[in-house]
């Protein structure tokens, strides 16, 4: 029988030869993410229903990242209590404070994540690693917990929705402005229950940063899992990275795999895109809506967090001086160093900018960079729902890392493609 | 008395449901009282024991914390109705061991203060301030099993 990529990794995550869209199967974890705002309360659980049992200490990543450092004492709380837990399980891969970097940039970049692997994590972009061929969707505190526990979640396998990229990116126009442009097309509830499952020539030339970018907004469109194929530049990544377990099986889509449906983007034809407030599929063309005077710019998180996006951001604002408030957060600390290596952060200061140390911060309301009532934010993260960067009546714009650069510089929407030769 | 508090939204995603501001705790009940706070302000004032959310498509979409979940629980919600639910927040539902009722066209069948009667088993809502009756497909039986044990983690001991 002929199977897409996630079936086939389910299926074998099952114990199965084979499965079918519909089929409820009970699937092994190759890995678990853990962070500090949905994890605490699956410990908690565990202690209170008395299940001691952790299936494998190896397989579970650890790192406090939406509100570290610690930006209150409850907060700080919560760090200790996953601190505790961590070391009296003996959790092999647990980042603390210093090595801890945003959730979704951490994992592949210190070669955790695996392709033809199941991974979950207590947070609903972890859908980002499917990047990798790997099957990959976000959990709440009690699959967690029981995920923790047992190794193993129950799953309803997703039937499939093909994107193909055609063509290449125009110069300016970002993996950002590619998956923005499909959440535009299909709706924030596009893709509910479904896979992702993007492929086409345009993916060959993006880097892993530049594809992450684009499975980890398939929650965003409802996915329950966004997913690429495994190629030359998935390897080159992974050689040399992975920690533990260095193989892997790599699956691919038979050529009559089944899917619900088929979407043509013709990358060639893109412009940078900004999606209005409070919709992320509100997206329009920057040609359409430059101009709309901002207060604050974001440039970071697990969406355009990675030295990718700061190299980008960084070529924009290299000799201007930004007119706004603009907060460069590079989301792990090998990010945080190669940008001080390569000379951004120079590039940053000069500009104006404010440079964070690794964190969520500020892409969750949660602190470093809050909007008060009325502001308007250009921002490189995934999410513009009502109240989502601060004040309920403040309003977030998502943009690439080049657009909100552009937008940084000018003090309102601009288009990046300006300051390009 | 179970009153509908209907909102004729689609979307009305986690954030919305408990801002990020307050997911520095797990406490149910400090989460219950921003129970849709940047949907609603009045919410938590308006809602008595056993009331009901009424919504469009898409329910709980956004983010994975099930503190959306207990907020709505520690409230005292009695359910949420929606023509559809965002998949993890759907799965956090049952895993609590709160039903989600999914009615496609509930908002034009229950207007906001009706007062309401559900039969899980049965999958029935019976709008006594309209007088009438209607149906939902009740939810399969393994997710009914975990809903009865108390949620996921008793469900697990118990087997
Ligand atoms: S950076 Fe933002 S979207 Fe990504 S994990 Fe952190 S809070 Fe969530």
């Amino acid at each position: 029988m002929s199977m897409t990529i996630t079936e086939k990794i389910l299926a074998r995550a099952a114990g199965k030869t084979s499965v079918r869209p519909g089929d409820l199967v009970n699937a092994k974890i190759d890995m678990i993410m853990c962070h500090d705002v949905t994890t605490p309360p699956a410990i908690s659980m565990l202690k209170e229903h008395q299940i001691d049992r952790v299936f494998d200490p190896e397989k579970i990543v650890v790192t406090p990242d939406h509100f570290q450092p610690a930006k209150d004492i409850k907060s700080a709380q919560l760090h200790k209590r996953l601190d505790t837990w961590a070391k009296e399980k003996g959790i092999r891969y647990y980042y603390p404070l210093g090595r801890a970097g945003v959730c979704h940039a951490l994992l592949p970049e210190q070669g955790h994540i695996r392709p033809g692997e199941v991974i979950v994590g207590g947070d609903s972009h972890t859908c980002t690693y499917g990047a990798f061929g790997a099957f990959s969707t976000g959990i709440g505190s009690t699959d967690l917990a029981a995920a923790i526990a047992t190794g193993i979640l129950w799953f309803k396998v997703p039937a499939s929705m093909k994107f193909v990229l055609n063509g290449t990116l125009p110069k300016g126009v970002c993996s950002k402005d590619v998956i923005l442009e499909v959440i535009r097309r299909i709706g924030t509830d596009g893709a509910l229950y479904r896979a992702m499952e993007f492929t086409g020539p345009a993916l060959k030339d993006l880097s892993m940063e530049a594809r992450m970018t684009i499975t980890n907004m398939a929650i965003e469109a409802g996915g329950k899992n966004g997913i690429m194929a495994f190629d030359e530049t998935t390897k080159a990544y992974l050689d040399g990275r992975l920690k533990g377990k260095t193989d892997y099986t790599v699956f691919q889509s038979d050529p009559n795999a089944q899917y619900v449906s088929t979407e043509e983007i013709d990358c060639g034809k893109l412009e940078p895109m900004v999606a209005f407030p409070h919709l992320p599929s509100n997206g329009k063309p920057i040609s359409q809506c430059k101009g709309l005077p901002m207060d604050q710019a974001y440039i970071g998180s697990c969406t355009n967090g990675r030295i990718e996006d700061l190299r980008i951001a960084a070529g924009i604002l290299k000799g201007k001086t930004v007119q706004i408030r603009t907060i460069v957060v590079p989301a792990t600390p090998v990010i945080w160093k190669q940008m001080m290596d390569e000379g951004l952060s120079e590039i940053f200061y000069e500009s104006g900018c404010v440079i964070s140390a690794p964190t969520c911060g500020a892409c969750l309301g949660g602190f470093m960079g809050i909007l008060a009532n009325g502001e308007r934010c250009v921002s490189t993260t995934n999410r513009n729902f009502v109240g989502r960067m601060g004040h309920p009546k403040s309003e977030v714009y998502l943009a690439g890392p080049a657009t909100a650069a552009a937008s940084a510089v000018e003090g309102k929407l601009a288009d990046p493609r300006n300051y390009l030769k | 008395m179970t009153k509908a508090h209907v909102y004729k939204r689609d979307h009305v995603n986690t954030d919305e449901i408990i801002p990020a501001r307050y997911l520095n705790t797990d406490d149910a009940a400090e989460l219950a009282r921003h129970c849709m706070e940047d949907l609603d302000a009045e919410f938590v004032k308006k809602c008595k024991p056993g009331d009901v959310i009424v919504c469009g498509d898409d329910f709980g979409c956004g983010s994975s914390r099930e503190h959306a979940v207990w907020a709505i629980q520690g409230a005292q919600v009695g359910a949420v109705i929606a023509h559809s639910f965002a998949r993890i927040f759907y799965r956090n539902c049952i895993n609590c061991g709160f039903y989600p009722i999914e009615l496609p066209g509930a908002v034009d069948q229950i207007r906001d203060g009706d007062e309401l009667e559900i039969d899980y088993k049965a999958g029935t809502i019976l709008n006594k301030t309209q007088n009438k009756t209607i149906r939902f497909t009740p939810l399969p039986d393994f997710a009914l099993d975990i809903i009865r044990d108390g949620g996921l983690l008793k469900h697990i001991k118990k087997k």
